[in-house]
């Protein structure tokens, strides 16, 4: 079992709570027996080797993939065996960067954003026209909103795509390896990003990545995924990982250095 | 909701605008969000003195708020920040200060998207300009094949014949049902709607020769050349179009391996090979359809019909057809893998490239038709 390295230790705040979760595709499994909280407020930071499975327990906690055994808790409700409609309240409370953006083709910026924010808000055009300048100014995208996807580089994209991420006020942000493919400056920034959206919205953030410098940057706790065991191996502050975690996690945050 | 101020109430949310002088405060109170009314942007802008020359804030009444609260600030202190008014952001709750400081951090890009302009001259104009950039496009796409195709008589071109094998058994074979049911279905209609015309002067037994001259001149060529093109052409398209959008064609480029050598030239090799087989065979299955037909409704002898089939038929009609078939293969596969390679690089790129695989090269097939039947009227074949 893994122990717990953080030094807070509470349950009232919590915003997502993982008991038990087994995850599998058809009978491979990818990891078992995973025990973890998110709390409010925390950048939370899921972490392992590639292909250790911190994106398929991002796309559990999202809802794109059922957990073969365990459950999943959003704010004290059940996730896992929520009905459709309960399920759908949920996810309006989410906001999720895919690894590339996941803009829709057809759409220009704009209209990515808006399209969130015209189904499920009661806005006026006008209105939502004003929120989508918002969005895109906080990204530093402003005046792009005429452009495709198709016309804008990849560090844009990821922002384009964080902008209708938080179209509508999302309580919990999800990135998943939201430095893949950046430049060191551009993927500074965005952690950057990451921080000011927590600190300006508030919201919960969790955060799929191996990239050392964010992790020791900006996550305020930390699971650690291990391929080997297919268990999870520690959780908490990473600079507290790196000097009394275990050995694996300890040469992880090295690089391999020991 | 996302930033909550202590008390929590559920008051209307409105702003309203304290006008002293020049000097202007935006009162702003109650509970803001997307979902509830309140306060516009453009009803604050209305109202706003021509001589302002600051504006103040007063948040002292605001409950929760959301980016509708935000961006409604954002809108007017953008649009007074051009005309030099002074703003002072520091009353308000250090969230919306500290998203707005976010927000103006960097300037706005002043594109040519904003701007556009779209009339009747431009488009024609705009039109015209791709039409013959496409035509050039179409040239080259030839020579790249025809230097292509040299290379591969002289033995240099480079592909695998793995790949040409799978796309024969793509092509060919797995086309046959498809094939046997459009031109079945197509000789029991042409033997139908013959038959009854011929039926009227008591010469039925002809209906063998209509459809099987049909067939092999003319139905059985264009009918494999519509079915493979929206099967065949399509997913060639769609194909290629996919490998662009995840740059595996620049992938095959940087290896200094000509995609149209490994991609292309088997698809076309493939369907040079397989539309005069398929044509052959929905020729026969056409004539059985007719067969049907004839024996079926009007009492003509399986017998009867083969003999005046083979009677009707000779080995220029059968050319005719199966040479019409080289040259529908031809388009096809050159059309699919054209639209495939200048794909947009998006998802969407590939559904229009799909589209206008299909259209362009049916479009081809009927013209190419068009254009053998004023040949072989001339050379009276």
């Amino acid at each position: 079992m893994s122990k717990n390295y953080s030094t807070v230790k509470s349950s009232a705040d919590e915003v997502f709570r993982i008991e038990n979760l087994t995850m599998a595709y058809d009978d491979y499994v990818v990891m078992q027996d995973l025990n973890f909280s998110v709390k409010q407020g925390e950048i939370f930071f899921i972490m392992g080797g590639s292909g250790c499975g911190k994106s398929t327990l991002l796309r559990h906690m999202i809802g794109l993939l059922q957990p073969a055994k365990g459950s999943i808790f959003y704010k004290g409700k059940d996730f896992t065996n929520a009905t459709i409609e309960q399920r759908e309240k949920m996810l309006r409370e989410f906001g999720v960067l895919y690894q590339g953006g996941a803009l829709w083709s057809s759409m220009t910026l704009a209209e990515n954003i808006m399209l969130p924010l015209k189904e499920f808000s009661k806005v006026s055009n006008a209105e939502a026209e004003d929120i989508v300048d918002l969005k895109l100014s906080l990204v530093g995208l402003r005046g792009f909103g005429g452009f495709y996807p198709s016309e804008i580089s990849g560090g844009m994209a990821k922002r384009a795509g964080l902008a209708r991420a938080i179209a509508l006020d999302p309580l919990v942000l999800f990135f998943d390896e939201p430095s893949a493919g950046l430049d060191p400056i551009s993927s500074h920034r965005l952690d950057e990003l990451i921080m000011q959206m927590r600190d300006c919205l508030g919201a919960t953030i969790i955060v799929v990545s191996h990239e050392l410098a964010s992790i020791f940057d900006i996550a305020d706790r930390a699971i650690f995924l291990d391929a080997k065991t297919k268990r999870q191996l520690a959780i908490g502050n990473p600079h507290e990982l790196l000097k009394n975690g275990p050995e694996d996690v300890k040469y992880f945050l090295n690089r391999g250095v020991v | 909701m996302f930033l909550k101020n202590s008390e929590q109430s559920n008051n209307k949310a409105t702003a309203e605008l304290k006008i002293d002088g020049s000097r202007v405060e935006l009162v702003v109170s109650g509970d803001w969000s997307i979902n509830k009314a309140h306060t516009l942007a453009s009803e604050i802008i209305e109202q706003l003195p021509k001589d302002i020359t600051f504006l103040g804030f007063d948040a002292s009444a605001l409950g929760s708020y959301d980016s509708s609260l935000i961006s409604l600030i954002l809108r007017v202190s953008t649009i007074l920040q051009h005309k030099n008014v002074s703003i002072d952001f520091k009353t308000l709750p250090e969230g919306i200060d500290s998203m707005l400081f976010l927000a103006t951090a960097v300037p706005s890009t002043k594109t040519k998207k904003n701007i556009s302009h779209i009339n009747f001259v431009n488009l024609v104009g705009n039109r015209t300009i791709n039409f013959i950039s496409n035509l050039k496009e179409y040239v080259s796409f030839f020579g790249d094949i025809t230097i292509a195709f040299v290379k591969m008589l002289f033995g240099k071109a480079r592909f695998r014949r793995v790949d040409l094998l799978s796309v024969v058994q793509k092509t060919g074979p797995e086309a046959l049902p498809i094939v046997a049911l459009i031109s079945f279905l197509v000789g029991l209609i042409l033997a139908f709607v013959g038959s009854i015309q011929l039926a009227k002067y008591g010469s039925e037994i002809f209906v063998a020769d209509l459809v099987g001259i049909a067939m092999v001149r003319e139905m059985g060529a264009m009918m494999v050349g519509i079915v493979m093109s929206g099967r065949t052409g399509a997913s060639f398209a769609a194909e290629l179009g996919a490998m662009k959008v995840n740059e595996e064609i620049s992938a095959f480029k940087t290896f200094g391996i000509s995609p149209i050598e490994f991609l292309v030239m088997p698809r076309i090799i493939a369907l040079v090979c397989m539309f005069p087989l398929l044509t052959i065979f929905a020729d026969v299955i056409g004539m059985l359809g007719g067969l049907v037909i004839g024996v079926g409704m009007f009492d003509l002898s399986y017998e009867q019909y083969s003999n005046r089939t083979f009677l009707a038929l000779n080995l220029v009609h059968m050319a005719t057809g199966v040479g019409k078939s080289i040259v529908y293969g031809i388009i096809v596969a050159c059309v699919g893998c054209r639209m495939g390679l200048s794909c947009e690089n998006s998802s969407s790129g590939v559904g229009k490239a799909t589209t206008s695989s299909v259209v362009q090269s049916i479009t081809w097939i009927i013209v190419a038709d068009a254009v053998f039947a004023v040949i072989f009227t001339i050379f009276d074949i």
